[in-house]
C-alpha cells in the first residue's frame, strides 16, 4: 500500500527552517509577528514619550516620521497579520478535521517571504533611514524627489515581499477550506473561525494585488525612473491613492473578521450556549466583506472627488453598520440565557464587544462625508481605527492566544496572570484612545511631531501617553505569562475548558503530526458539542485506521525566500555609488539581482524537477500523544 | 417600569456630562466644537446628530451587555445545559432593521450638507476669490480680484463668502482652519480642488495643515484674520502701496541683493518665497512662532521672534528651503538689522 521511502528527519534549528506542518508554521508565525508587535509597540512607546508635553524635543521630526510610518507599517503587514496566520494556521486545519493546509509547501513559503520582507523593511533603521512619508506613503511625499533616502525603497519592496506571502497563504486557506472539509462538514455547519478565515482569504485574494500593483508602480517610479505618479510628467498622485485605498480598507477587514470568528468562537463555548443566529453571522460576513470593496473613498472625501461621489461613498460607508451591528446583537443573545465564565480568554472576549462598538460607531461619525472634513486626519480618526484595530483586533487576538494555547502547546496559561494582562492592557488602552476623540475635535491634527502649548492638548496628551505606558504594562505580563508557562509540563486534556465545541477539542493537545488519526465524521453544527450531548466520548471516523499520508520536510521554501531577500536588496541600491568599486560592479549591474533570482528560481527548478512523494505514517507509529513538547 | 427609569436616572447624568465635555472643549479660534461660521457650524450640527444617534446605540449595547454579564454568570454547582437556542428570526429583523433606520436619519442630512457645502463660487461675483498655494512648509494666498498676494495670515473681510481654489506647489497638504470649516487638500495642477467659508465675526482663527508633507508638516500654521469690510479695503490699499525698504541704505542694499531674489516687498521681489509686505504686524513669525498681541497671553514681541527665525531658520522649521542669512554672508549686526526693518513693517489698516 505505502511507498517503502526513507524519510529525513531534520532536529533543532533545521527543524523548523524545513517544516511544512501547520502547527509549527503557526508557531513560526506567532514567534515573528510577537517580535515585530514588539518592535511596533516600541515605536508606539517612543511616540507617545514625544507627544507626551507641547513643543517637546525627544525626537527629531525626521525620525519622528520614521517612526510614525514604521508603527503603522509593521503594526498592519508584520505585527497583527502574522499572528492572525498564526491563529488561523494552529486552527483550521483541526476545525475542519483535516490533517494539514492544502498546500504545506507553499504555506512554508508564505510564512518565509512574510519574514524576510518584513526583516527586510525593518532593516532600514539601520542601512540609513527607515521609510517616512506615512504608512500610506501618498505620492509625491513618498517619490525619489521629496524622499531622498532609501526609506521608501524598503517599504515598497519590503511589502511586497512580506505580501507575497500574505497572498499565497490567503489562496492556500482558500483550498484548504474550499477542499479538505471533514465528511459532514457542510459549508453552512463550519465553525464561525473557519468561516471568517474563509472570507479573510477571499479578501486577501481581491485586495493584495492592488497593493501589490501600487508598490510595483511606486518601485518604478522611485528606482526606474517612471512617472505613474508625476503630474509634470503626465502621472497622478491621487491615483496613488486609490490603489492604496482599493486595498487598504478591506485590508481592515482582512484585519477584524478573524478576530470576529475568535469572538464567536470563545463566547459560544464560555456561555456554554451555541452562538446565536449563526447563519445571519455567516451571511453578515460575506456582506461586510461585499461592502469593505465599496467604500475606499470614505478615506479620500478631502481629495476632493465631487459631491456625488462623497454622498454615494458615505451613505456605502454607513450600511457597513447593519451587518456590523448583527453581530454585536447576536453576541449579545449568544450570552443571553447562557453560564457565562470569565475566564481570561473570556474576558477579553466580552471586554471586546463594547470596545468594538465604540470602533463602530466613531466609523459612522465618520462615514458623514462633512463631518468627515473635520474628522479626517486628526486625532479623531487615529482614536477611530485604533478602537477597531486594537480594541477590537488585539482583544481579539488575546482572547484567541489564551483560548487555544492550550492546543496549541499543551500547556494552560496562567489564569491569574491572563486577567491581570486583561486589566492592565485595558484600562491603559481606554485611556490611551478615549481622550483622542477630543484631542481631534478641538483642532488636533495627526502626525505632527508636537504642537504649541496653550492650545488644551497638554493634559489630554499626557493622559494618553500614561495610558500607552500601561498597555505596555499588559503586553509585559502577556511576555511573563508565556516564559512561566512554558518551564510547565504539558499536561493540558483534549477539551481543557470543558465546554469545546468545535472538532480542535477532540484530539490531543498539542495535537500529533497527523492531527487526525482517522478523519472525523461531522453530523452537525458544533460537531463535538453534538456527540458529547448524544452522550459520546468522541468523534465517530468517518475512515478505518490506516496508513497516513505526509508530506517532506523542505528547505527549499527558505531558500527562496532569501533568493528574493537579496535581490530586493540588489534592486534597491542599483542606482548608488559605492567607495568600493566591486561594490558598484555588482549592484549597478542588477548583479545582486540575478543572483538573488537565480537562487530563487533554481530552488523552483529544484521543487519541480525533483520529485517528493512525501512519506507515511503506518498504523503501528500512530500514538495518542502530542508529536511535539 | 420603575425599573426602566433606574436605569434612564443613570444614564441621564451621562449625557450630560458629554454635552458639557463637548461644548467645553478647546479654544474658541481653533476648536470644531466652538465653530465661528456657518460651515463649521453646520458640520458640527452633522456631528451632534450622528453623536446623539450613537450614543443612543451604545447605551442599549452597554446596557443589555452589563445586564447578560450579571445576571447569566455561570453559578456554582450550576450543572443543568442551558438551552441551545438557534436565533429569533424576529429579533434579527429587528435589529437588522433599526440600524438601517437610523442609517437612513443620518445620510439624508449628510447629503444634504454635501451638496449644500459643495456648491462652486468662484464665479459669484459676491464673493472674495482667493487661490490658495500650498508649500514646504508655508502658505500662499493670492487674491484674483485685488491683484495681490500674501502669505501665512490669510486676511478676509467679515460676513463675505470666500471662495477658495487651492493648489499645492510640491507635496499635498490640507488646508483646515477647524472653527470655521472643514480641510480641503491642496492637489496639484489637473485636481485642484474649490470650497468656501465665510466668517461672520472679526478675529483670528488658527489654521493648520492636515496631511503629512514632510519634516516640518506640525510647523506649517498659518492665521485666519476676519476684519471689517473698511480694514480689509485699506488693508488691499496698503498691500499694493509701492513697497518699503530699510531706511539705512547699505541695509536696503543687502535685504534687496540677499532677500528679494525670492522674497517680495509691495512691488519689488520676486515670488519663490513668502511675500514679506506688512511682515511686522502678522500674528506669527513663519506661521508658528506666534507674536504678542492684545488679549493673548502667549507670544513673544515679533522682534524677538524674528531675530530667532533669522539667525537659524533650520531649528524653528526643520527642512524648509530658506538658505540661513548667515550661509549668504550676512553678519549678525545686519541679520539684526533686517529683523528689525521687518519687525517695524506693519500696515496700517485695522
Amino acid at each position: 500500500m505505502a511507498h517503502a521511502h526513507s524519510v529525513k528527519r531534520y532536529r533543532g534549528l533545521m527543524d523548523w527552517i524545513t517544516t511544512v506542518d501547520h502547527k509549527k508554521i503557526a508557531v513560526l508565525y506567532l514567534i515573528a509577528g510577537g517580535f515585530f508587535f514588539g518592535i511596533g509597540g516600541i515605536e508606539a512607546i517612543l511616540i507617545r514619550i514625544q507627544l507626551m508635553k507641547p513643543m517637546n524635543t525627544f525626537v527629531s521630526a525626521q525620525v519622528f516620521n520614521e517612526l510614525i510610518t514604521m508603527h503603522g507599517t509593521t503594526m498592519i503587514f508584520l505585527g497583527v497579520m502574522p499572528i492572525i496566520f498564526a491563529i488561523m494556521n494552529a486552527v483550521v486545519p483541526l476545525q475542519i478535521g483535516a490533517r494539514d493546509v492544502a498546500f504545506p509547501f507553499v504555506n512554508a513559503l508564505g510564512f518565509w517571504t512574510f519574514l524576510f520582507g518584513g526583516l527586510l523593511l525593518n532593516l532600514s533603521w539601520v542601512m540609513g533611514g527607515a521609510p517616512d512619508a506615512g504608512w500610506t506613503a501618498y505620492t509625491p511625499l513618498s517619490s525619489a524627489a521629496y524622499s531622498e533616502s532609501h526609506g521608501v525603497d524598503f517599504y515598497t519592496i519590503g511589502l511586497q515581499i512580506a505580501g507575497l506571502g500574505t497572498l499565497i497563504g490567503g489562496i492556500n486557506f482558500l483550498a484548504t477550506i474550499i477542499t479538505m472539509r471533514a465528511p459532514g462538514m457542510s459549508y453552512m455547519r463550519m465553525p464561525m473561525f473557519t468561516w471568517t478565515t474563509f472570507i479573510t482569504s477571499a479578501i486577501i485574494l481581491f485586495a493584495f494585488p492592488a497593493i501589490t500593483v501600487g508598490l510595483v508602480l511606486l518601485t518604478f517610479d522611485r528606482i526606474l525612473g517612471a512617472n505613474f505618479f508625476d503630474v509634470a510628467n503626465g502621472g497622478n498622485p491621487v491615483l496613488w491613492q486609490h490603489i492604496f485605498w482599493i486595498f487598504g480598507h478591506p485590508e481592515v477587514y482582512i484585519l477584524i473578521l478573524p478576530a470576529f470568528g475568535i469572538i464567536s468562537e470563545v463566547i459560544p463555548t464560555f456561555s456554554r450556549k451555541r452562538l446565536f443566529g449563526y447563519s445571519s453571522m455567516v451571511f453578515a460576513t460575506i456582506l461586510i466583506a461585499f461592502l469593505g470593496f465599496m467604500v475606499w473613498a470614505h478615506h479620500m472625501f478631502t481629495t476632493g472627488l465631487g459631491n456625488v461621489a462623497n454622498a454615494l461613498f458615505s451613505i456605502s460607508t454607513m450600511l457597513i453598520a447593519v451587518p456590523t451591528g448583527i453581530k454585536i446583537f447576536n453576541w449579545l443573545f449568544t450570552m443571553w440565557g447562557g453560564q457565562i465564565r470569565f475566564t481570561a480568554a473570556n474576558l477579553f472576549a466580552v471586554g471586546f464587544v463594547p470596545t468594538f462598538v465604540m470602533g463602530g460607531v466613531t466609523g459612522v461619525m465618520l462615514a458623514s462625508a462633512p463631518a468627515d472634513f473635520q474628522f479626517h486626519d486628526t486625532y479623531f480618526v487615529v482614536a477611530h481605527f485604533h478602537y477597531v484595530i486594537v480594541g477590537g483586533l488585539v482583544l481579539g487576538l488575546f482572547a484567541g492566544l489564551h483560548y487555544w494555547w492550550p492546543k496549541m502547546f499543551g500547556r494552560i496559561l496562567s489564569e491569574t496572570l491572563g486577567k491581570w494582562t486583561f486589566w492592565t492592557f485595558m484600562i491603559g488602552f481606554q485611556l490611551t484612545f478615549f481622550v483622542q476623540h477630543f484631542l481631534g475635535l478641538m483642532g488636533m491634527q495627526r502626525r505632527i511631531v508636537t504642537y504649541l502649548p496653550n492650545q488644551d492638548f497638554d493634559l489630554l496628551n499626557l493622559v494618553s501617553s500614561i495610558g500607552a505606558f500601561l498597555m505596555g504594562v499588559g503586553v509585559i505580563i502577556f511576555l511573563i505569562n508565556i516564559v512561566i508557562t512554558t518551564r510547565k509540563p504539558v499536561d493540558a486534556p483534549n477539551d481543557p475548558w470543558e465546554d469545546g465545541r468545535t472538532l480542535e477539542w477532540t484530539i490531543p493537545s498539542p495535537p500529533p503530526e497527523y492531527n487526525f488519526k482517522q478523519t472525523p465524521l461531522v453530523r452537525g453544527i458544533d460537531a463535538y458539542w453534538k456527540e458529547k450531548m448524544a452522550g459520546n466520548k468522541e468523534m465517530t471516523p468517518a475512515e478505518p485506521v490506516g496508513s497516513i499520508h505526509m508530506p517532506s520536510a523542505t528547505p527549499l521554501p527558505f531558500v527562496m525566500s532569501v533568493g528574493i531577500f537579496i535581490a530586493g536588496l540588489g534592486l534597491m541600491f542599483s542606482k548608488d555609488k559605492f567607495e568600493l568599486e566591486f561594490m558598484n560592479i555588482i549592484f549597478n549591474n542588477y548583479i545582486v539581482v540575478i543572483i538573488g533570482l537565480l537562487i530563487t528560481f533554481g530552488a523552483m527548478a529544484l521543487r519541480s524537477l525533483y520529485d517528493d512523494h512525501g512519506w507515511h505514517i503506518e498504523p503501528e507509529d500512530q500514538d495518542e500523544k502530542g508529536a511535539r513538547t | 417600569m420603575m425599573k426602566q427609569w433606574q436605569v434612564a436616572k443613570r444614564i441621564l447624568p451621562l449625557l450630560a456630562v458629554f454635552s458639557l465635555l463637548l461644548s467645553a472643549c478647546g479654544r474658541e479660534d481653533l476648536s470644531a466644537m466652538k465653530p465661528q461660521g456657518p460651515v463649521a457650524q453646520d458640520q458640527l450640527d452633522l456631528m451632534k446628530l450622528s453623536i446623539a444617534i450613537m450614543i443612543v446605540v451604545l447605551i442599549i449595547v452597554f446596557a443589555i451587555a452589563a445586564y447578560v454579564l450579571i445576571r447569566f454568570r455561570r453559578r456554582a454547582g450550576q450543572t443543568e445545559m442551558p438551552e441551545q437556542v438557534e436565533g429569533n428570526f424576529k429579533l434579527e429583523v429587528i435589529w437588522t432593521a433599526i440600524p438601517l433606520l437610523l442609517v437612513i436619519i443620518l445620510a439624508v442630512p449628510t447629503v444634504q450638507t454635501i451638496f449644500a457645502h459643495g456648491e462652486d463660487l468662484t464665479n459669484d461675483k459676491n464673493a472674495v476669490k482667493v487661490q490658495v498655494t500650498s508649500h514646504q512648509y508655508w502658505w500662499e494666498f493670492t487674491y484674483p480680484q485685488y491683484d495681490i498676494t500674501t502669505a501665512q495670515d490669510l486676511i478676509i473681510p467679515t460676513g463675505k463668502k470666500i471662495a477658495f481654489e487651492l493648489k499645492t506647489a510640491d507635496v499635498l497638504h490640507s488646508f483646515w482652519v477647524p472653527s470655521l470649516a472643514g480641510k480641503m487638500d491642496t492637489n496639484p495642477d489637473g485636481t485642484l480642488n474649490k470650497f468656501s467659508f465665510s466668517a461672520p465675526n472679526e478675529g483670528v482663527y488658527r489654521g493648520k495643515c492636515a496631511e503629512l508633507c514632510g519634516r516640518s508638516h506640525a510647523f506649517m500654521e498659518f492665521k485666519v484674520k476676519a476684519v471689517s469690510q473698511e480694514s480689509f479695503d485699506r488693508w488691499v490699499n496698503a498691500m499694493k502701496a509701492p513697497a518699503v525698504l530699510p531706511e539705512d541704505t547699505q541695509l536696503a542694499e543687502k535685504f534687496k541683493t540677499n532677500c528679494l531674489s525670492c522674497h517680495a516687498v509691495g512691488d519689488q521681489g520676486g515670488p519663490a518665497a513668502p511675500n514679506l509686505t506688512g511682515i511686522g504686524g502678522k500674528e506669527a513669525v513663519a506661521g508658528i512662532l506666534l507674536n504678542q498681541r492684545e488679549g493673548q497671553e502667549e507670544g513673544k514681541p515679533v522682534l524677538d521672534n524674528m531675530k530667532e527665525w533669522l539667525h537659524d531658520p533650520q531649528s524653528v522649521k526643520e527642512g524648509n528651503t530658506m538658505p540661513s542669512p548667515k550661509s549668504l554672508g550676512l553678519t549678525d549686526e545686519e541679520i539684526d538689522g533686517i529683523a528689525e526693518y521687518l519687525a517695524n513693517y506693519k500696515l496700517d489698516y485695522e
